[in-house]
């Protein structure tokens, strides 16, 4: 199949601490609208994959494109800008604002108005909007005046890909937006992660299953720091290596 | 809508209400302003000498520690090294006043000067963070304490003496009623400059940093420029309380950037009660003012305030404002 | 006549030993302080007032029993038993609060301290007199030296050998390292953490009181020293890399040389040298010479 170029492309990275690989030469390649699930047992590389695409980490070798622009080594929030949001494993949220700070910090990120040294928020209509769209898109619109901190776990899970979402990212990375959640706060979250707008193409690493299987359209299995294999999902799930993984780590 | 505000039911009012309650809400706390602004102004009437002079200090150590509670209680940065512009700022005014006695050499090159400064201090120090940012912004002041002492040109240990006040629009202030107005003035509006930065959408940056640095990152924030922004504001308003000092004191001395001056200023901010502007003024106030009380009984000043200042700490870390709303313990 | 170049390098020579003596002092200043930050994550600004207080346990202790090593043992016992009781009873309700409040409740003590030495032993400079056994001068490669001198140096470097077994080589030494490594960790361990934290704070405040002892003789006393020795010790503490013991080493050489050599080359700035050695230290290695990096 002919596929446009893809959004993001990574070519042998590589990431070392110490005497550990933690990746170890990952190759993949993400096409636009894509909705891509990295799965793997604990200690993959799931989570370091993530954070040297968004420049948390420098890589020791290897090569990112994104949109087509080298991007390697840039700091994270040269990323940002350039469209690439990322949400967080464990809640890393603005906990003494409330929920439409915290969405309204993410929609107008270094945008001219945040050196307004003095006028005031609320003339800054576009960064209120996208952020009250953004509300609109995780479920929490009726809870924009609460605390952060206040919240409970579930809703700052929801807050957490809402923070994503306000910047208008091309691509978003989310990582184990599900973890810590009930069954049917898992249910939410997945109905509200597939209605999420097409436009913005899902990188989103998951341990489960039901999450990957209802999201995903190619899943990517990463194993010791490299990429095992790579399909959809009814393909990876009857992979008899990803069984074996799965079942020789547990 | 505020989203500083921590009051229980805060977040239960819709959007669509704020605009009128924040003027309600507004409303008494101008009124109560004013009438501070117009009981200071008219103290030399009906006060002595001694104790309009303490409100004056009270006044431009409160602009310094307002200018501190920016960086400290907004944008999370702890300096130790804020003394340094307010030395800056002060020598500087006393150097060009010596030489010319107007509005800019009384306002403009101290403020330009501290700036400069706080340029070049920053740009090292906010590369780290933390500790070690503490720690350089000690060192950093301290380094300007050493070449104040020992530059003969700077009037070494002695410092600069005999600084005239400013001729402004031909009006000498050296009565001390005209000069009450002109520094009330200057203070006025230090005060609201403050005020309205906090609240613009600059101050709602440093406020996302102050609480989550590695998200504002994430979100595509460069914080650094940010943080330095903030850091040269705070330097520059510090080298203008710097400046009127000099002015109100007619001389300026190496002890103006000693690390403890910045200590003393940081304590001031804390009494009053971290990140709310409005308590550094009242922790000046509560420091002179003690200061001067217990000095008056006992020599033993420093001890009285050093153990002010760990119980303040242990039980109190939220200051005058933070006991007033309720936060005292050590859980706090 | 002695050639030019010939009288120059024992001058030279004694002011490095001079250097040296001072480099020695800040080094035990310093390791407490960094031991304090890398394990306890505390910027203890009232570790000045430890080493003053060691000058002045001492002066009392020589004025008592007339004996200067009896007071180089006891008054760093005495110090780090004030600084336990500090620890346990101010700093420790503050570790769950972050570093900025235990950094302001230490600068408040600074004031305590200095203050309750002046009401007890006065405001005045207070002279500590050499130990009958050094009171004599040595020449050493054509430099001439108080021998007191000589004995600073040589004792400092046997306590840095004496610390470096310590950290290194004993088992006691390795909690310590890995409590500085990563406290929680090391609690998770089953170790005591509180009382390891109370006995590393204890410790780091007598070798600043063990320091302010031997200083003495130096330095005299005076309530102002612990305020004024504390910025170099931090800038060492710094410049070497906080938490590194080794960094403390090197730093407080380097400082010590950069302070006495700025003093005799440019008496004009000589108090500027060392924050210009920490500048350009600092630009090229923002951690310091052996801290960990920063991102």
């Amino acid at each position: 199949m002919s596929s446009p170029s893809p959004l993001l492309a990574i070519a042998g990275l590589v990431r070392h601490f110490g005497a550990l690989s933690a990746l170890n030469g990952v190759s993949l390649a993400v096409a636009p609208h894509e909705r891509r699930a990295i799965i793997g047992p604990n200690g993959a590389g799931k989570t370091t994959l993530f954070n040297v695409i968004t420049g948390q980490l420098a890589p020791s070798a290897g090569r990112i494109l994104f949109d087509g622009e080298p991007v390697a080594g840039l700091p994270p929030h040269a990323l940002a800008r350039r469209g690439m949001g990322r949400s967080f494993q464990r809640t890393n949220l603005f906990l003494k604002l409330t929920v439409l700070e915290n969405l309204r910090l993410a929609a107008a990120a270094d945008g001219r108005g945040s050196y307004d040294l003095l006028g005031s928020v609320e003339r800054l209509r576009a960064p209120l909007e996208r952020a009250r769209g953004a509300a609109e898109a995780v479920g929490l619109a009726g809870r924009l005046g609460e605390l952060v901190g206040r919240l409970s776990y579930g809703e700052q899970r929801q807050l957490e890909v809402g923070v994503v979402l306000a910047t208008g990212p091309k691509l978003m990375l989310l990582d184990e937006p599900t973890a810590g959640m009930s069954p049917e706060e898992t249910v939410r979250m997945t109905r509200m992660l597939e209605g999420l707008p097409r436009e913005v193409t899902m990188l989103i690493i998951e341990h489960d299953m039901d999450v990957v299987g209802s999201l995903a359209e190619r899943v990517t299995v990463l194993h010791y720091g490299e990429v095992l294999t790579e399909g959809t999902f009814d393909e990876v799930k009857r992979d008899p290596r990803v069984y074996e993984v799965y079942l020789g780590s547990a | 809508m505020t989203t500083r505000d921590v009051r229980p039911n805060a977040g239960r009012r819709s959007p669509a209400k704020a605009p009128r309650r924040r003027n309600t809400r507004m409303i008494p706390r101008v009124v109560g302003f004013a009438a501070l602004v117009a009981i200071v102004a008219a103290f030399p009437l009906f006060a002595g000498n001694y104790p309009v002079k303490l409100i004056q200090e009270i006044l431009i150590w409160g602009v310094f520690a307002m200018s501190l509670d920016l960086l400290m209680g907004y944008a999370g940065m702890v300096s130790f090294g804020h003394s340094a512009f307010f030395g800056v700022g002060g020598y500087v005014a006393a150097l060009a006043l010596l030489k010319s006695p107007g509005l800019i050499s009384a306002l403009l090159l101290p403020a330009l000067a501290a700036a400069a400064a706080a340029l070049a201090i920053g740009f090292f120090s906010i590369r780290v963070s933390g500790v070690y940012f503490i720690m350089l912004t000690l060192a950093f002041s301290q380094m300007f304490y050493a070449v104040a002492f020992q530059a003969a040109w700077l009037g070494a240990e002695d410092g600069v003496v005999g600084v005239p006040r400013p001729a402004v629009l031909g009006w000498n202030l050296a009565s001390p009623a005209g000069f009450n107005l002109y520094l009330l003035a200057l203070v006025v509006a230090a005060c609201l400059l403050l005020y309205r930065i906090v609240r613009s959408p600059f101050g709602h940056v440093l406020r996302g940093i102050h609480d989550n640095e590695g998200r504002m990152q994430a979100v595509g924030y460069p914080v650094n420029r940010y943080k330095l922004l903030a850091f040269v504001i705070g330097g520059t308003v510090a080298g203008v309380a710097g400046s009127l000092y000099a002015q109100l004191v007619g001389s300026i001395s190496p002890d103006a950037f000693l690390w403890t001056t910045s200590g003393e200023a940081l304590l001031m901010v804390i009494i009053g009660g971290t990140g709310t502007l409005g308590g550094s003024m009242l922790g000046a106030a509560a420091f002179i003012l003690l200061q001067s009380m217990v000095s008056s009984y006992t020599e033993r000043w420093m001890l009285i305030l050093g153990l002010t200042f760990v119980l303040l700490v242990l039980f109190a870390p939220g200051g005058i404002l933070g006991v007033l709303r309720g936060r005292v313990g050590i859980r706090s | 006549m002695s050639h030019p170049l010939v009288a120059f390098v024992p001058d030279v020579f004694g002011q490095a030993l001079n250097g040296l003596a001072y480099g020695v002092l800040l080094f035990l200043l310093s390791v407490g302080l960094t031991l304090i930050f890398g394990m306890l994550d505390v910027v203890n600004l009232a570790h000045g007032s430890y080493y003053m207080l060691g000058a002045y346990a001492g002066l009392t202790l020589i004025a008592v029993t007339g004996n200067f090593w009896l007071a180089v043992l006891v008054a760093p016992a005495a110090v780090a038993l004030i600084g336990a009781a500090v620890e346990r009873t101010c700093l420790r309700p503050l570790y769950r609060r972050g570093p900025l409040d235990q950094v302001l409740l230490t600068f408040g003590l600074i004031y305590v301290f200095e203050d309750l030495v002046k009401w007890i032993w006065s405001g005045r400079i207070r002279s500590i007199p050499t130990p009958a056994l050094f009171s004599s001068s040595v020449t050493v490669f054509g430099a001439t030296i108080p021998s007191y001198r000589l004995f600073v140096i040589v004792f400092g470097l046997v306590m840095a050998a004496a610390l470096w077994a310590l950290i290194e080589k004993t088992r006691l030494g390795a909690i310590i390292r890995a409590g500085v490594f990563d406290s929680e960790m090391t609690a998770g361990m089953g170790i005591n953490i509180h009382r390891v934290f109370t006995g590393v704070f204890a410790f780091g405040a007598a070798l600043a009181g063990l320091s302010g002892v031997i200083a003495g003789p130096i330095q005299s006393a005076y309530p102002p020293m612990g305020a004024s020795i504390l910025v170099p010790a931090l800038i060492v503490v710094v410049v070497g890399g906080l938490g590194s013991l080794k960094g403390s080493l090197a730093g407080s050489l380097i400082i010590g040389q950069a302070e006495t050599f700025g003093k005799v080359w440019l008496p004009g700035t000589s108090m500027l040298m060392i924050y210009v050695v920490m500048a350009l230290i600092l630009l090229f290695r923002p951690q310091g010479l052996f801290g960990r990096p920063l991102r």
